[in-house]
C-alpha cells in the first residue's frame, strides 16, 4: 500500500468512526412504568407558553437509577404510602359513618381526576385543587375532620388518586371562570422574590437543564406530583415544594393551601397540559 | 406494636427448571430502632422486625437476623435456584410477636 492510499484509507475510517458515533442520549430513554403504562415524558409546549417550544417532564432530568425507581412500582418507594392510602380510603370516619369507599366505590372511579386539576368548582365559586377537593368531601359528605394541607395522610391520598390518571396527559382548563385565577398564578410565576431576586421563570424557563448544584433543573412541571423525593424520603405535595423553591430564594414563602399558592398551582399545571400525570413519581 | 405493617414480594410466576430466579420482598414497617427519644424525654421504645426467612417447599432458602440501624421499610433482593415446582414462602418476625407471611407459587415453564 502506499502512502497515499494508506492515508486515504485512514481517513475513511476515521469519517465512519464519526457517522457511527452520534452519542445515543439519555434524553431518548423512554418511561414505561411495569412494563405497560406508556408515559409522555416529551410534548409540545402549550399554545401560552410564549417562551418554550418542547416540555419535559422531570423524569427526563433525572439519572438513570433514579429513573429506573420509578418504572417499577415495586421499586417506586412512594408505593407503600400508597398502600396506607388504600386502607384510609375504606376506614369509616366521621359524623356520616361514611368512607371514600361509600360512595366512591373503588379508587378506580377516580381515573382521569388528577387529570384535570385545579378545576373551577360551580357550587363553591372558587378554584380547587386535588387537596381541597379531598378535604371538602371529608367535611361536607362524611362529617369528619379536615387533613392538613400537606399531612402525611392527605399527599397518600392524593397519591393513590393520582395513580389512577397514571398515563393520562394533563388537561386543565385556563379559560372560562378560572381564568383570572390563572392569570394570577402566571404574574407570579414571573415575579421575583426574596433576596436572590428569582421568580420561577429565572430557573425552570431560562435554565432548565443546567446544574444547580449537583443537580439539574428541571422545567418544573408538576405533572409527577405527589413526588417521592430522595432528599427527604416522603411523597411530596405540589405546596409543599413551592414553598421550598421560595424559600430558596431566601424570601418570604406564602403558605400551603393559601389563594396564591392555587392560583400558582393552576398555572404551573397549565404548563404542562400534554405530559402524562405520573403521579407518585420519583425524584431527587 | 407497630401498625400499617404490609409485606410485598415480586417474584416470577414462571421459571425453567434450575433456573436463578429474582425476587424481591419489601415490608412496610416503622423499624423503631429504640435508641431515639419523644419530645418529653422518654425513649421510644424499640419495634423492629427482628428476622426474616424464605423457604422454598420447606427447603431454607435465606435466614436473615435484623439488628435496629436498619432503615424504615426493610428491603430485600436476592437470587435463587428453582429446582422444581412449589411454593416461596417468605416470613417476617416482628419484635411484638406477630409473624407476616407471604406466599408465592412459582410454575416450570
Amino acid at each position: 500500500m502506499t502512502r497515499a492510499n494508506k492515508t486515504k484509507g485512514l481517513v475513511a475510517a476515521a469519517i465512519a468512526a464519526l457517522v457511527a458515533l452520534p452519542v445515543v442520549a439519555d434524553e431518548n430513554a423512554k418511561l414505561i412504568v411495569n412494563d405497560e403504562i406508556e408515559m409522555i415524558t416529551e410534548a409540545p409546549a402549550p399554545d401560552h407558553m410564549e417562551n418554550m417550544t418542547i416540555i419535559r417532564s422531570g423524569w427526563t432530568f433525572r439519572t438513570k437509577e433514579t429513573q429506573a425507581l420509578q418504572m417499577d412500582d415495586f421499586e417506586n418507594p412512594g408505593m407503600p404510602a400508597v398502600d396506607a392510602a388504600m386502607d384510609a380510603w375504606n376506614t369509616v370516619e366521621g359524623t356520616a359513618g361514611k368512607a371514600c369507599a361509600t360512595c366512591h366505590e373503588g379508587p378506580e372511579s377516580m381515573k382521569g381526576v388528577r387529570a384535570v386539576y385545579p378545576k373551577w368548582n360551580e357550587a363553591a365559586g372558587e378554584v380547587r385543587t386535588l387537596t381541597m377537593q379531598i378535604n371538602d368531601c371529608r367535611t361536607t359528605n362524611m362529617g369528619a375532620e379536615e387533613w392538613k394541607y400537606i399531612a402525611p395522610e392527605m399527599v397518600a391520598m392524593e397519591a393513590l388518586i393520582s395513580m389512577q390518571s397514571r398515563g393520562m396527559p394533563v388537561n386543565v382548563a385556563i379559560d372560562g371562570p378560572v381564568q383570572a385565577t390563572w392569570e394570577q398564578g402566571k404574574e407570579l410565576y414571573y415575579t421575583r422574590f426574596g433576596q436572590l431576586e428569582l421568580s420561577c421563570a429565572n430557573c425552570h424557563e431560562d435554565n432548565y437543564d443546567n446544574l444547580i448544584r449537583a443537580d439539574h433543573l428541571s422545567q418544573g412541571h408538576i405533572n409527577g406530583f405527589p413526588v417521592y423525593r430522595l432528599k427527604n424520603t416522603r411523597l411530596n405535595a405540589v405546596h409543599d415544594r413551592f414553598r421550598g423553591c421560595i424559600r430558596d430564594t431566601r424570601g418570604e414563602t406564602f403558605s400551603v393551601g393559601s389563594p396564591e399558592f392555587v392560583a400558582l398551582e393552576l398555572y404551573v399545571a397549565s404548563r404542562g397540559n400534554g405530559l402524562s400525570v405520573e403521579g407518585p413519581s420519583v425524584r431527587n | 406494636m407497630a401498625s400499617g405493617v404490609k409485606p410485598r414480594v415480586k417474584a416470577p410466576k414462571t421459571a425453567a427448571a434450575g433456573e436463578a430466579v429474582t425476587l424481591k420482598t419489601l415490608i412496610s414497617h416503622t423499624m423503631e430502632s429504640g435508641q431515639r427519644k419523644d419530645s418529653s424525654g422518654n425513649t421510644i421504645p424499640r419495634s423492629i422486625i427482628n428476622r426474616f426467612t424464605c423457604d422454598f417447599n420447606g427447603q431454607n432458602v435465606i435466614d436473615v437476623t435484623l439488628e435496629p440501624a436498619i432503615s424504615t421499610n426493610p428491603y430485600f433482593e436476592f437470587i435463587a435456584t428453582v429446582p422444581e415446582a412449589g411454593d416461596f414462602k417468605f416470613t417476617w418476625y416482628d419484635d411484638d410477636g406477630s409473624v407476616y407471611e407471604d406466599v408465592q407459587s412459582v410454575a416450570i415453564a
